[in-house]
C-alpha cells in the first residue's frame, strides 16, 4: 500500500551542487550567491492579430500577445536562477500582422537561439517548425488550439502549452454528463475555426453518448448581424427537445446574444456562457489567486490564456534548467518529454508533457463570466495511468508519428 | 435502566475527552475572522472578525498574545489571547501569508508572499530588523527549536531556504520536489520534515548537511495520485510518530519515525490544510479547507473523534492550553 523511497543522496542541494561544479567546498558560512554559470537565451515570435470586430465594448482589446507571461515567468526563473547560478535571457521578435514571420525568423532567430516561443496562428506555427526541422531548436507554441497540429501535422520539435479543441471539448462533455445533459443543439458559427471546434464537439458527443438534436449555422448574413439579438428568438425555435445550447463562436461574433433570447430557456455552453478555459480571472484555488494578484500589479489587467502559455512555457524551461543542470537543447527535450518532468500550474494537478503528440496535460477550467464552475477532469471519469488523459488524443487515439 | 446507560455514556464521553480545557483558534481565509472553539465541548465559541484574509495564526510562548496574518491588509495582527482584543499591528511587509514565532527570543519571521522574501520582526519592539530575499512565493517557514535556523519553503522556485539566526543571512537552498508546502523542524532539530504538494511527497532534510536524507510516497487505496497533496506537517515531542495532512485526499497519514511507515490513513474532512497538537499533545486538529470544519483526532486510539464547523476555509490553528 505505502512505499518508501530512500534516495537522498540524488538530491543534491545546491552547496553539493556548486562544489561539484566548481571542485571546490563552498563555505557554509558564506552566503551563497554564485556567479552566472548558464546563461540560457529564449526567443519569442509574436505575430500580431489583424484588429477584431469586438462585440463587448466592456472587455479591454489586450494587443500584447502573451507577452506579459513570459515577463513574470522569466523574472520568476531568474530568482530561482540566482540560487544556483542559471540566469534566463528573452528576446521578443513581435511582427505586425501583415508582416512576414518566416523571415524574422530566418534572420533573427534560426541559427542564434535553441529556445523559441511562439504566439503565432496555426498555418505560421507550422511554417516555423518546418523551418526549424533541421535545427537544434525546441518551439514552444502558447498559442494555437488545433488538433491537426496535435496529430496529422504534428512536429517532433513542439511542444503545446494551451489546451486542444478536443481537450476542452471533453471537458464540457463530462460536464454535461454530470449534469445529465445528454441533448445537444449546437450551433455553429461562419468561421473555419467555428467548424474545428464544433468537429471537436461532435468527437465528444460520440465519446460520451451525448445525441446532437440539432446543429444550425449562424450566417452573418448583413440583416441578421443587424439585427442579431432579435433573429435569435426565431433562430433557436427547433423542433426537438434539448437540454443545452452548445455554441461554437472563437471569435465572438454572435455567441454572446444567445443567453436569455433563446426561444425555450436552455443554459449556452462552448464557446460563450460556460466555457472551456486554460485560465480565467475567476480562478482562485490551488494558489492561483497568487499569481492572478502577481500578474495584475505588473500587467495592470487580468492574465489571459495566451499569457499564461507564454508563462507556462518559459517556466517549463527553467524547471527543466533546473532539474538536470542543463542548457542542452536535447536533454531539456528529452526530459520535458519524460514522465519525470512536473510543472506547477495553479490548477491543482502537476503538469506535464504527453509524450506522444508533445501536448501538456492539465486540467481545464469550466467557466462562467463571473464564477468558476468546475474544474475537468470530473470526478468519475477514469483513465489507467492518469485522470489528465480523459481530456483529448490519448495515446492509442493519437495519429501523431513523433519519433521517441 | 435507560438512565444508567446516560449516566454511563456520559462518563465515556467525559473520559474520551479528558483533555485540559483548552482552546482553539482557527484562521477562517474567506470570512474574514477566525473562529474560537472549544475542543472539549466540540463546540464552535464564537465568530471573530480579524481583518482580511487571516492565514497563518500562533500564539507567543507564554499564550499571552494570538498572531493572526491577514494577507490583503499586509499587517500581522496582535491580539490579547484572552480577550481577543487587538493589540498591534506589525510591520510585517506585504501579504504576509504566515510566520514562525521563536520560542527563545521575541523574533517573528514572515513569509512575504508577493515580494519573494522573509521579513525578521521584533515583536515586542514592533519593527522589522531586516528582510531575506528568497525564491518565488514563500510559504512554509519555521524555526529550529535550538533557535539556529530559520527555514523558509518557496512553493514556485521549489527550494528550501536556509537562514541562519546569528547574521540573518540566507547560506544554503536546498531543492526539493514541486510546490513545498509545510515544514518543520524536529524536537532535536535535527531534522526538517518538508511536503511536497505536487509530488506527493514527504522529505527529510538533514539540518547539518542541508541535503534531503530520506523521502516518503503517500499511497492510498482507491485515491488517484494527483488527489494527494500533502500540506501540513508536525512532528511529536518525543519523536515517535509524526502526521502529515494530504489535502483533497482527505485523510491524515499517521507516520512512524523510527521505520517510516504510514501506519494508519486517518480519514478527516475535505481538503484538510494544517494541522496542530493539543497542548498535551494527546489531540490533533485538523482545519479542513473545503467542508469548513475541523476534525479532532484522538492520538492515543488514533480515532477521528468529532468535527465541528467552523466557517469558510478554515486555513490553520492555534492552540492556548
Amino acid at each position: 500500500m505505502y512505499f518508501i523511497k530512500q534516495c537522498g543522496y540524488l538530491w543534491l542541494t545546491v552547496f553539493t551542487g556548486l562544489s561539484l561544479l566548481f571542485g571546490t567546498q563552498v563555505d557554509a558560512k558564506s552566503t551563497v550567491k554564485p556567479a552566472s554559470l548558464l546563461t540560457v537565451n529564449i526567443a519569442m515570435l509574436a505575430q500580431l492579430d489583424k484588429p477584431a470586430i469586438n462585440l463587448l465594448t466592456i472587455d479591454p482589446m489586450v494587443l500584447d500577445k502573451g507577452e506579459l507571461g513570459a515577463e513574470l515567468a522569466i523574472q520568476e526563473n531568474n530568482i530561482t536562477g540566482e540560487f544556483i547560478g542559471q540566469s534566463f535571457a528573452l528576446k521578443k521578435f513581435i511582427v505586425p500582422a501583415n508582416a512576414n514571420a518566416e523571415t524574422v525568423f530566418n534572420e533573427h532567430i534560426a541559427g542564434k537561439f535553441n529556445y523559441l516561443v511562439t504566439l503565432l496562428s496555426p498555418e505560421k506555427t507550422l511554417a516555423i517548425a518546418d523551418l526549424a526541422q533541421h535545427q537544434a531548436m525546441l518551439i514552444l507554441d502558447a498559442a494555437t488550439v488545433d488538433d491537426s497540429l496535435r496529430n496529422t501535422a504534428c512536429r517532433d520539435s513542439v511542444l503545446h502549452l494551451l489546451p486542444s479543441r478536443a481537450m476542452r471539448a471533453d471537458a464540457l462533455g463530462q460536464y454535461a454528463v454530470k449534469k445529465r445533459w445528454h441533448r445537444w443543439f449546437l450551433v455553429v458559427g461562419a468561421e473555419p475555426a467555428d467548424q474545428l471546434f464544433a468537429d471537436a464537439l461532435k468527437r465528444t458527443a460520440k465519446r460520451f453518448n451525448i445525441k446532437i438534436v440539432a446543429e444550425k449555422q449562424w450566417s452573418h448574413t448583413f440583416d441578421a448581424r443587424k439585427t442579431a439579438q432579435a433573429e435569435i428568438d426565431v433562430f433557436t425555435q427547433i423542433e426537438d427537445e434539448y437540454d443545452v445550447l452548445v455554441v461554437a463562436d472563437e471569435q465572438n461574433l454572435f455567441g454572446e446574444y444567445l443567453d436569455y433570447r433563446t426561444w425555450s430557456p436552455r443554459p449556452i455552453i462552448g464557446t460563450q456562457g460556460l466555457s472551456p478555459v486554460a485560465w480565467h480571472p475567476t480562478h482562485d484555488l490551488w494558489g492561483a489567486s497568487q499569481i492572478q494578484k502577481r500578474f495584475k500589479i505588473q500587467a495592470g489587467r487580468w492574465m489571459n490564456e495566451q499569457d499564461y502559455a507564454a508563462y507556462l512555457a518559459i517556466r517549463a524551461l527553467g524547471e527543466a534548467v533546473t532539474r538536470t543542470h542543463s542548457i542542452a537543447w536535447q536533454a531539456l527535450r528529452n526530459f520535458m518529454l519524460s514522465d519525470k518532468f512536473v510543472l506547477q500550474g495553479y490548477k491543482g494537478s502537476a503538469l506535464s508533457f504527453r509524450a506522444w503528440d508533445g501536448q501538456l496535460r492539465q486540467p481545464i477550467l469550466l467557466a462562467a463570466p463571473r464564477s468558476l464552475v468546475a474544474v475537468a477532469p470530473i470526478e468519475g471519469f477514469l483513465h489507467p495511468k492518469t485522470e489528465l488523459d480523459t481530456l483529448g488524443y490519448d495515446a492509442p487515439e493519437s495519429l501523431c508519428k513523433r519519433k521517441e | 435502566m435507560k438512565k444508567c446507560l446516560y449516566v454511563v455514556g456520559l462518563g465515556v464521553v467525559l473520559w474520551v475527552f479528558n483533555a485540559e480545557a483548552e482552546t482553539i483558534f482557527v484562521s477562517l481565509e474567506k470570512d474574514n475572522a477566525i473562529a474560537v472553539v472549544d475542543p472539549l465541548a466540540g463546540k464552535l465559541l464564537k465568530t471573530v472578525a480579524v481583518g482580511r484574509r487571516p492565514r497563518g495564526i500562533a500564539l507567543s510562548a507564554d499564550a499571552k498574545f494570538l498572531y493572526v496574518a491577514v494577507s490583503d491588509d499586509n499587517t500581522i495582527k496582535k491580539f490579547n489571547a484572552d480577550t481577543l482584543t487587538e493589540l498591534a499591528d506589525l510591520p510585517s511587509g506585504n501579504d504576509p501569508e504566515t510566520f514562525a514565532l521563536s520560542q527563545v527570543d521575541k523574533r517573528m519571521y514572515v513569509s512575504n508572499e508577493d515580494d519573494s522574501q522573509v521579513s525578521v520582526i521584533d515583536v515586542d519592539k514592533n519593527t522589522v530588523l531586516t528582510r531575506i530575499p528568497v525564491g518565488v512565493e514563500p510559504e512554509g517557514i519555521a524555526v529550529s527549536p535550538d533557535n539556529k535556523w530559520v527555514v523558509s519553503a518557496s512553493e514556485t522556485t521549489n527550494m528550501v531556504h536556509w537562514i541562519e539566526t546569528k547574521t540573518y543571512t540566507r547560506v544554503a537552498n536546498t531543492l526539493v520536489d514541486p510546490r513545498p508546502r509545510a515544514l518543520t523542524f524536529t524536537a532535536d532539530s535535527k531534522q526538517v520534515w518538508v511536503t511536497s504538494e505536487m509530488a506527493g511527497k514527504l522529505m527529510i532534510l538533514d539540518a547539518k548537511t542541508k541535503q534531503i536524507i530520506k523521502e516518503l510516497v503517500f499511497e492510498v487505496d482507491g485515491v488517484t495520485a494527483e488527489k494527494i497533496q500533502p500540506v501540513g506537517v508536525l512532528v511529536d515531542k518525543k519523536m515517535q510518530r509524526a502526521y502529515v495532512a494530504l489535502g483533497p485526499a482527505n485523510r491524515i497519514a499517521v507516520i512512524n519515525v523510527a521505520n517510516l511507515t504510514v501506519e494508519k490513513m486517518l480519514l478527516v474532512g475535505s481538503r484538510v490544510w494544517n494541522i496542530a497538537f493539543s497542548a498535551d499533545q494527546k489531540y490533533l486538529y485538523s482545519a479542513n479547507g473545503l467542508s469548513n470544519d475541523i476534525s479532532i483526532i484522538d492520538l492515543e486510539q488514533l480515532k477521528v473523534i468529532r468535527s465541528v464547523g467552523v466557517g469558510t476555509n478554515p486555513w490553520g490553528l492555534a492552540v492556548k492550553p
